[in-house]
């Protein structure tokens, strides 16, 4: 039986990680996610864990430190942020390319500078070319679902990469809803235990990590990795679908909400996928054949989903909560232009940056961006392809 | 049980010939001494930072590595260390790793990935007290990249990016003291070895601190054949020369108790240590006199400091 509880998202990974009660947690405070890594701190202190739980000195050592955990056999998790994650970088790739499947919950915040603590994704893009497997989510439920199905996936054989759970920042990881949380043998049993064939604490057999890999073996080693990605992809929709039988809340790569018959479009991640929902349904009221595709997995990308869900649409609007600094568009926008450049009949695209470092996104400001569309579809609007909204006027 | 070198010698390998260290290289001797440190009957995991040795010890798909081995990174070996010693606490509370089993966490780097870029998780694993031991092989500079100065170069030693030349004597600072700062921990076992005679100086304190709880550390000066200028023989006379002038002082921290491990009969002066390497040849131009004056100086003073310590 579910319980319904109120929950931050970042009570609500720590709820998650205590129920999976992981071998070794490596943490370092960074706003907005230090509070899971001090929720989980009292899980250790009243018993209802029993983790490794080590208070490192920074973010390049808090995932270093579960790569070492990992490598050695044990399951191995960490959380940060922004400037967090940016000092990952480096280790981000390295424990892609050892295929370790760590779990980093990200809560998504912008980077400095100007320093800037409120939500938007420029941390986790930035990172998009790291290997690890990205899961986003639109509220606190999603979160803590997509933590639990984090390890399954990170972990299967045909997969074996890092992931992160991202939340939004504040929005998500602090503000509290009520959502369903599992019993804890029913976590248990759904998420299993980490049984890795070698590791380096397997006295029987001894195991080397992490060669010097010359041109004669590099590429083979990068080509095997791009193809767990794109294994990931199943295994991704198969652990959803098994969620889904066990608990009753069904995912999938993508959510598409109302583009049957969809003429105009948004694809947005996160939680102003929520606002985007609620002004599709206001234009649907006002006969406007609008809706909605929001990306849950960036990494690996759901190409040929989005293509499908946009074929028969006009216009789309992607809307990227992260700028590239490609001055053309955001990298969702770059992606999504991807994935669609094969349809015969492809829509219009335009790409709407927006909501950097916390700037309000409201269904005014959506609401605007359909107005477009529909000028857009209608054949008479040409304006610009790559536009930032919400900003001051000069 | 007292030392017997023909009876080390007699151990299983566990860090094989076939790689591709330089002759001349001390790296290489090390990693063979550690690993007779570690009890025949104990498996160990080795975390390595990026340099020489790891290029040259495993490179796909082969590793001179008997026991179980990692690299991630060039700044992180210590970081990496404390989470293998994590995940074998936890496996050991979780019945997956017999109790009785024993199994030895050690980590290996360079001066740069040490004394520099490492600093940071070395001083973080030190302070939280992780059981591991952690070797630096000491090459006084970036070898791997072409023996560029690091915070372990010695004053007035020519490097690629302190050379020498009309306006310049070679590197401007002091050695960075880093057996003293790791005592400034708290760790229980600190020592400073290099390689001579038998290798029991090397074994002893290597083995100590392996066996001891918590977090150790072993600096070894460790001789660049291509950074220090030496024909590859003349390995062991530096090491010696190195001890014997007091450059490099071999002694022990345990517990916080000073012990001095190595007194030279006749303390030589630094310059015997000095013209066995062309890194120091600008020294003894005409003219350049006072760089060796300032280098005894230097010596004589830490020195000075070491025997108020251990007395």
């Amino acid at each position: 039986m579910s319980i319904r509880d109120r929950l931050s998202g970042n009570e609500a990974i720590a709820t998650a990680m205590r129920q999976i009660n992981p071998d070794v947690f490596a943490m370092f405070p960074i706003t907005p996610s230090t509070e899971i890594p001090q929720y989980f701190a009292q899980y250790v202190a009243d018993g209802r864990v029993d983790t490794e739980f080590i208070c490192v000195e920074s973010e390049h050592s808090s995932l270093s430190a579960c790569l070492g955990a990992e490598a050695a056999g044990a399951r191995a998790v960490t959380a940060t942020s922004s400037a967090g994650l940016s000092f990952m970088t480096e280790v981000l790739f390295v424990a892609a390319s050892l295929r370790l499947p760590v779990v980093l919950a990200v809560a998504n915040r912008a980077l400095t500078g100007p320093i800037n603590i409120n939500h938007d994704y420029s941390d986790s893009m930035a990172e998009r070319d790291s290997g690890f497997i990205q899961l986003y989510a639109e509220n606190n439920q999603e979160v803590y679902d997509n933590y639990l199905m984090a390890h399954r996936i990170a972990e299967h054989p045909s997969v074996r990469l890092p992931l992160m759970v991202c939340e939004d920042g504040f929005i998500t990881s602090h503000a509290i809803e009520n959502i369903e949380i599992e019993e804890d043998e029913a976590v248990k049993k759904f998420v299993g235990t980490y049984e890795p064939e070698n590791y380096l604490l397997k006295e029987e057999n001894p195991l080397a990590v992490g060669p010097y890999g010359v041109s004669a073996y590099y590429m083979e080693a990068r080509v095997a990795q791009a193809e767990a990605m794109k294994n990931a992809r199943q295994v991704i929709r198969d652990v959803s679908e098994d969620f889904h039988k066990t608990f009753g809340r069904k995912y999938d790569l993508i959510e598409e909400y109302r583009m049957d018959d969809a003429e105009i479009a948004m694809v947005i991640m996160g939680s102003s996928a929520g606002t985007a929902k609620a002004t599709v349904d206001e234009l649907r009221k006002e006969g406007i054949k609008a809706g909605i595709i929001k990306v849950r997995v960036f990494r690996p990308f759901p190409d040929i989903e989005i293509a499908k869900a946009l074929s028969g649409c006009k216009a789309v609007a992607v809307m990227d909560k992260s700028e590239g600094f490609s001055a053309c568009g955001g990298p969702l926008f770059a992606e999504t232009a991807g994935a669609i450049i094969n349809m015969d009949d492809r829509p219009k695209l335009i790409d709407i940056v927006f909501g950097l470092g916390g700037r309000d996104f409201t269904v005014k400001a959506a609401r605007s961006v359909f107005d477009r569309l529909d000028k857009i579809a209608k054949g008479g609007e040409t304006g610009p392809a790559y536009v930032h909204m919400g900003q001051r006027m000069k | 049980m007292a030392y017997n070198l023909k009876e080390e010698m007699n151990k299983e390998e566990r860090f094989h010939s076939g790689h591709r260290l330089c002759a001349g290289c001390a790296a290489g001797i090390v990693c063979r001494a550690m690993m007779r440190a570690v009890n025949p009957e104990d498996k160990a995991v080795i975390c390595n930072a990026t340099g020489c040795l790891e290029v040259s010890s495993f490179q796909y798909p082969y590793t001179a590595w008997e026991d179980s081995y990692i690299h991630t990174a060039f700044e992180n070996a210590s970081a990496t260390a404390s989470g293998v010693e994590a995940a074998y606490n936890a496996l050991k509370r979780r019945g997956k790793i017999a109790e009785d089993r024993n199994i030895k966490i050690l980590a290996i780097g360079g001066d740069g990935g040490t004394y520099d870029i490492g600093f940071q998780s070395l001083s973080g694993a030190l302070e939280r007290g992780h059981d591991f031991t952690y070797f630096c092989y000491d090459n006084n500079a970036y070898m791997n990249t072409g023996t560029q100065r690091s915070s372990a170069t010695p004053r007035f030693a020519s490097a690629t990016t302190t050379p020498s030349g009309i306006e310049s004597v070679g590197k401007k600072q002091e050695q960075k003291d880093l057996t003293q700062i790791v005592v400034a921990h708290g760790s229980p076992y600190v020592a400073q070895t290099t390689l001579f005679g038998n290798m029991k100086d090397f074994h002893e304190k290597a083995h100590r601190a392996i066996y001891k709880k918590g977090a150790t550390f072993v600096n070894v000066l460790t001789p660049c054949p291509r950074g220090w200028g030496y024909p590859a023989e003349n390995l062991l006379d530096i090491c010696k020369a190195a001890i014997d002038t007091c450059v490099w002082p071999l002694y022990e921290v345990v517990e916080g108790e000073y012990r001095l491990t190595y007194e030279p009969k006749k303390k030589l002066p630094v310059e015997e240590f000095m013209k066995l390497q062309s890194r120091f040849n600008h020294c003894f131009k005409p003219g350049n006199e006072w760089t060796i004056e300032a280098a005894q100086e230097y010596v004589d003073r830490k020195w000075d400091e070491l025997l108020a310590k251990c007395n």
